[in-house]
């Protein structure tokens, strides 16, 4: 059976785009239903087509500051992480110390364990220093999740680089600052770039941590939450969608810039 | 600055061996500090908190004391032990269901896709752009009762069997086991497949080629070169399943009903909604303890031990 045959030579292929089907299928059903007009408080039917939501995407009360807010937590954490993620990854790579192993293992431990057991332990921290949960508490927790990550994404860059660049620069009369700035910071910036994206990824998204330390304070994913108990508003969706879109744009933008460059310097 | 005062210049594989100054000496240091101290404070200190508050005994209103009562950890354990052994079975077949959806992808991209990489690269990742709660919610719509899945589902008595084994109930999806890990598996399939795909892609073709050459067939191949050679993304893509999902509650409370709650749930409600500090706490350890015992003698099993 020349079908069956067939079959078997693209087993691995058929395979793997049906787990991307898998993958994108919710996005797609997140786009479709931008589009819906629900009957009820719930966006989970498929009603009648309708723009509605997408010509007043601020149109629920609450949402838009949830969002805004959201995007100043990422932003702010992902600087905060970014700094002094790479700061830990050039000591950690750079240089010799004392107690590698314990800083190796306090960078690696958040990242292998449950957020549910962070974001409570850390609860517990603030409640008993009385602290105003809120922004800021918010803001602690998101750059301390993030710190690890960024450590590990710029660590892989650095400890790629070749030494030699720098020690080429410093016979070139280039002081430390400028060795620095002008070499090293260039070869690292793909793996912090890397970092900030991924802190700012899993800051934004950020829904069991913020959960526990935000207080009366609500973020984007803790409005979704919120809800998907109270009835799922069409311009959720709209979102979803748009941020979708945006993110696709960026990423596109920047394979399209780095061909280009790769064509500039072959 | 002239030339005979500098340092003579270190050998090309060794740069990090300067000469050491004591200002030098200290540039590691103050690197780590802020970092280190960010994460001693509050990461550390809060896990060492709420040790001393899972062994306190009180009440909100008269405040808590160390008692040193262990107790609570066996009532812990003994109240919920259901959804422990839940969490840990979700979380363990999802990972399962992720590296085998996984795998495949994963070796598509690395393999297979040519000038396609980078465009499914991108669909892989790009799913994660938008708010993953939104993405589950939309899984209640994907599995809803009288939708196209249950239909076809039924139509080949497919549920017939799940219901049989206890994944499913009355002919729905919803709101049952299966509904809880397919909604685990589908938000943590892009940390199994990254991880993947990094060491699949760093993979030597000729590698392949040389088996065939030796008379393997692709089957023996994938035994003897290519999986072996793929185990530290084996290895970081089950952990970075394994870990998070076990703590999750999210699929659990949004997917499934009061039948399937996961111990993150539970760990969830005594803290912020009953107030039960102690027993919130003792749980979120135990959880801890069993997935940092899991992980150390995965890691231990399989020797990767340099993950990070």
């Amino acid at each position: 059976m020349p079908v069956l045959r067939w079959l078997r030579r693209h087993l691995i292929v058929i395979a793997g785009l049906l787990t991307l089907a898998y993958m994108i299928l919710p996005n797609i059903v997140v786009m479709v239903f931008s589009f819906n007009k629900p009957n009820g408080r719930f966006n989970y039917s498929w009603q009648r087509f309708s723009t509605d939501a997408w010509k007043d995407p601020c149109g629920v009360a609450d949402m838009c500051g949830s969002l805004s807010l959201s995007l100043q937590i990422a932003v702010w954490a992902t600087v905060g992480a970014t700094v002094l993620g790479t700061m830990i990854a050039f000591a950690l790579v750079r240089y010799r110390f004392r107690a590698r192993g314990a800083i190796n293992s306090l960078i690696f431990l958040p990242m292998a364990m449950p957020e549910v057991v962070m974001a409570a332990s850390l609860l517990t921290l603030f409640l008993n220093m009385g602290a105003q949960l809120g922004f800021w508490t918010i803001l602690i927790a998101h750059i301390m999740f993030c710190l690890s990550f960024v450590v590990t994404a710029v660590k892989a860059r650095v400890m790629s680089m070749d030494p030699r660049l720098e020690e080429a620069a410093r016979d070139l009369y280039a002081g430390p600052v400028q060795t620095f700035v002008r070499v090293t910071l260039p070869i690292a910036a793909p793996g912090i770039a890397a970092g900030a994206l991924l802190a700012f990824a899993l800051s934004f998204d950020d829904f069991i941590i913020t959960n526990f330390n935000a207080g009366s304070t609500v973020t984007f994913p803790m409005f979704v939450w919120g809800s998907a108990q109270r009835g799922t508003p069409v311009q959720i969706n709209v979102i979803g969608t748009a941020m979708f879109i945006i993110a696709v744009l960026v990423v596109l933008a920047g394979q399209l810039i780095a061909n280009r460059r790769k064509k500039a310097q072959p | 600055m002239s030339l005979t005062k500098e340092a003579p210049p270190a050998p090309a594989t060794e740069p990090v061996l300067r000469k050491p100054s004591t200002r030098r000496r200290l540039v590691p240091y103050w690197l780590l500090l802020p970092g280190i101290l960010w994460l001693v404070v509050f990461f550390a200190l809060p896990l060492v908190y709420q040790a001393s508050t899972s062994v306190q005994t009180g009440s909100l209103e008269q405040g808590y004391e160390v008692t040193w009562h262990f107790q609570t950890y066996w009532d812990a354990l003994t109240d919920y032990y259901p959804q422990f052994i839940r969490s840990l079975l979700y979380a363990g077949t999802a990972t399962i269901l992720c590296l085998l959806l996984g795998y495949p992808l994963a070796y598509l991209i690395a393999f297979k896709a040519g000038r396609w990489r980078n465009l499914v690269l991108v669909l892989v990742i790009a799913p994660f752009f938008t708010s993953f709660l939104i993405r589950t919610l939309a899984w209640k719509t994907i599995l809803a009762d009288g939708g196209a899945v249950v239909d076809v589902l039924n139509t080949l008595h497919v549920l017939d069997v799940t219901s049989w084994l206890g994944w499913t109930e009355n002919n729905r999806v919803l709101a049952t086991p299966m509904a809880v890990v397919c909604g685990l598996t589908y938000n943590f399939l892009p940390f199994m497949i990254l991880p993947l795909y990094t060491s699949l892609e760093r993979i030597d073709g000729r590698l392949h080629e040389a088996a065939g050459d030796l008379y393997a067939t692709p089957a023996t191949t994938f035994r003897k070169v290519t999986f072996p050679l793929s185990m530290p993304g084996v290895v970081s893509g089950t952990l970075l399943t394994f870990i998070p999902a076990s703590g999750d509650y999210v699929n659990a409370e949004l997917l499934g009903s009061t039948d399937t709650k996961m111990v993150g749930s539970v760990i969830q409600t005594q803290f912020l909604r009953v107030l039960d500090y102690p027993t919130a706490a003792a749980l979120s350890f135990i959880l801890m303890a069993v997935v940092l015992i899991a992980v150390t003698f995965y890691i231990r099993r399989s020797g990767t031990e340099d993950l990070v």
